[in-house]
């Protein structure tokens, strides 16, 4: 038995996402919404043979009850305005926006302590790709600090990722303490303008406490790699995670070493282009909390 | 010095010059260096983290002091000099232009790679918003067209920025690379333009006087050179040049060279040798903070310094891409781990 799902927003994501959710054994879209009558994104919905319309969310909340799972791939502002009605509803909503209402959840760390939530936001791509590093390297020693770069073809970052910056950065780095459990964090990003455009980087260094143990570190780290690529396949290691020994001011405090962790997302070409791991693994996370919450529920009945 | 200058210097030793020496400028070197610049009439200086505001890090090394602390020694120290900070969107953000603009500074410039101004629009709009004069920095301006870096140096004016500048941050800019891309800008803009030379080619001083014939409206130098990479335009060698041209600087040749020699170089006393690795630079067109952080990684790793800023020229990383110093590094050390093995096994079979 699958969970009716809708895709709210039709643009890239949403169109990305339709063709993941359209492969899940546990999920199946049932509809899709956008504004606009010519979107590209609807006609392939329809092709499909998922119901889709332009005429916004009100023509969903009018069929609330056929559908058990919202995915909000619009804009923050849109998610503002529609969120207090999907709940209303009683719709659970996935947010790929940055408005953050409910909430941060990564699938591999975080979201079995938020299953009754009414509302998840999945931070943003950098935070998808980098938070689960920190989670496994501070689960078996603290992390005084953590840092992420993430770099991303030119290409792929839209205008709304351009014009709001800071919010990925203090978003992402918010994350890497909140849901990554470092005691502080910062966020890079990098924007990449190289033709052929360059796979999604993203590179970690935690910073590590006296008596660190390399083994548990290392394999932690490679324990919650391959439990990421399970839902997203093209997340991988460049490298194995670099121990690098010195002496280390961080913000944490001065540490004698820090773990280095250098990642490639490769985004599965769904309908986005290959390189734009970090709108893959946006999609393919809100796939990975949609899974997980139908999982969750089907193990506990009500 | 009864002329008017012909251009408007900004010396960016506190700024660029951070890269040199790892980011450990204190207050004390920042106050005096400030206080000996000001008396020569330089009339903007630049203080923040080598990667501009925010820039402390694992990824482009941690500062020893606070840089909003070496910032207000910097404001507390000038008489007549503006102040300048650095910031790149994406590594600093709009919370620390704020604090920086609490403590006094009068000039914030915001820097993208070349390709990138729209990430600025925010924080350009935010330092006009708080009174500040706005300088828009399109670093590694070698590496698109003088048309192609017109259309990003449009975007930046449009979001407010009083200036924009062509940065070599690879000093791998020919004369002719300088003049082409500052003559289109200057005839195209309304607002001034400006050059910020390095100088891998050892053209940094050559490169910042064609920029003037080409209409260069501002000029960037640090003291002695000291900067990222090979080290840039050095204030006082593009001083006593200009004034041996004849070009009014504002600025007083003897009183800056003493300042050069007596406050600067000893934080960096072998600064200005252009060395194979700072030549390399400009050479392959790599951006130039990447120098220190490549030593380090060499040596770690056990590879050459060399091999890894090549490798990096050939990949066309752009600024604040530093981790990826230890991907190649990390790579070529596992290349050679292979060829030795292969070897190994070729001696055995």
């Amino acid at each position: 038995m699958t969970t009716p799902c809708a895709i709210v927003g039709s643009g890239n994501i949403g169109t990305d996402l339709l063709e993941k959710l359209l492969r899940s054994e546990l999920l199946e879209p049932v509809a899709m919404v956008g504004i606009d009558p010519d979107s590209e994104g609807l006609a392939r919905a329809r092709a499909r043979g998922v119901e889709a319309t332009h005429d916004g969310v009100d023509w969903l909340l009018e069929r609330a009850s056929d559908v058990e799972l919202v995915f909000e791939a619009t804009s923050a502002r849109v998610h503002r305005a529609n969120a207090p009605r999907y709940e209303a509803a009683g719709l659970t909503a996935i947010d790929l926006t940055p408005a953050r209402l409910g909430p941060s959840v990564v699938p591999s760390v975080n979201l079995r302590d938020h299953l009754d939530a009414p509302n998840v936001n999945l931070i943003t791509c950098g935070g998808q790709a980098t938070v689960p590093i920190v989670h496994a390297v501070a689960r078996v020693c603290e992390v005084p600090y953590a840092e992420i770069v993430s770099t991303v073809a030119s290409l792929s970052a839209g205008p709304g990722t351009r014009q709001n910056i800071d919010e990925f950065t203090q978003t992402t780095s918010s994350a890497l303490v909140d849901v990554g459990g470092a005691q502080s964090g910062k966020a890079i990003i990098v924007l990449n303008p190289a033709d052929p455009p360059i796979l999604m980087r993203n590179t970690v260094f935690c910073a590590l406490p006296d008596g660190y143990d390399e083994d548990a570190v290392g394999q932690s780290i490679l324990d919650v790699v391959a439990e990421v690529s399970r839902h997203v396949p093209g997340y991988r290691l460049v490298s194995d995670p670099a121990f690098e020994t010195d002496v280390y001011g961080t913000p944490g405090g001065v540490v004698p070493a820090r773990v280095v962790t250098l990642l490639e997302v490769e985004g599965a070409g769904d309908y986005l282009p290959t390189y734009a791991g970090n709108l893959d693994i946006m999609t393919a996370s809100a796939v990975g909390v949609g899974e997980e919450l139908v999982r969750a529920r089907q193990e506990v009945p009500a | 010095m009864s002329d008017a200058p012909a251009f408007r210097l900004t010396d960016s030793t506190l700024r660029d010059g951070s890269h040199a020496i790892a980011h450990r400028f204190t207050v004390e070197q920042v106050t005096a260096i400030v206080s000996r610049l000001d008396v020569a009439g330089v009339p903007v200086i630049e203080v923040a983290h080598g990667d501009g505001l925010g820039g402390s890090s694992f990824n482009y090394g941690f500062s020893g002091t606070d840089e909003m602390d070496l910032v207000r020694a910097a404001v507390e120290a000038r008489t007549q000099a503006r102040i300048a900070i650095l910031m790149l969107p994406g590594i600093g953000t709009r919370e620390d232009l704020r604090r920086a603009a609490d403590l006094g500074i009068d000039v914030a410039r915001i820097a993208t790679h070349c390709t990138e101004a729209d990430i600025a629009e925010q924080h350009i709009g935010l330092a006009k918003e708080l009174g500040l004069e706005a300088v828009g920095f399109l670093m590694l301006s070698h590496m698109i067209s003088p048309e192609a870096l017109l259309e990003q140096a449009r975007k930046m004016a449009s979001y407010g920025a009083d200036c924009v500048y062509v940065v070599d941050s690879a000093g791998a800019m020919t004369i002719d690379d300088a003049r082409r891309r500052v003559s289109l800008l200057a005839d195209e803009l309304d607002v001034d333009v400006g050059i910020h030379a390095h100088n891998n080619l050892s053209l940094a001083v050559a490169n910042s006087m064609a920029a003037l014939e080409e209409g260069a409206a501002q000029i960037d130098g640090c003291t002695t050179g000291l900067g990222a990479g090979a080290g840039n335009c050095p204030t006082e060698i593009l001083v006593a040049a200009m004034q041996r041209s004849g070009i009014p600087t504002g600025v007083d040749p003897l009183a800056i060279m003493d300042a050069a020699e007596e406050v600067v170089r000893p934080v960096r006393p072998d600064q200005g040798i252009i060395d194979r690795d700072g030549l390399l630079l400009g050479y392959a067109g790599v951006y130039g903070s990447f120098l220190l952080h490549a030593r380090r990684a060499a040596a770690r790793y056990g590879v050459d310094v060399k091999d890894i800023l090549l490798e990096l020229g050939e990949r066309r990383v752009v600024g604040g891409q530093e981790d990826m110093i230890i991907d190649v590094a990390v790579q070529l050390e596992r290349r050679a781990a292979q060829a030795r093995a292969g070897q190994d096994v070729g001696a055995s079979a």
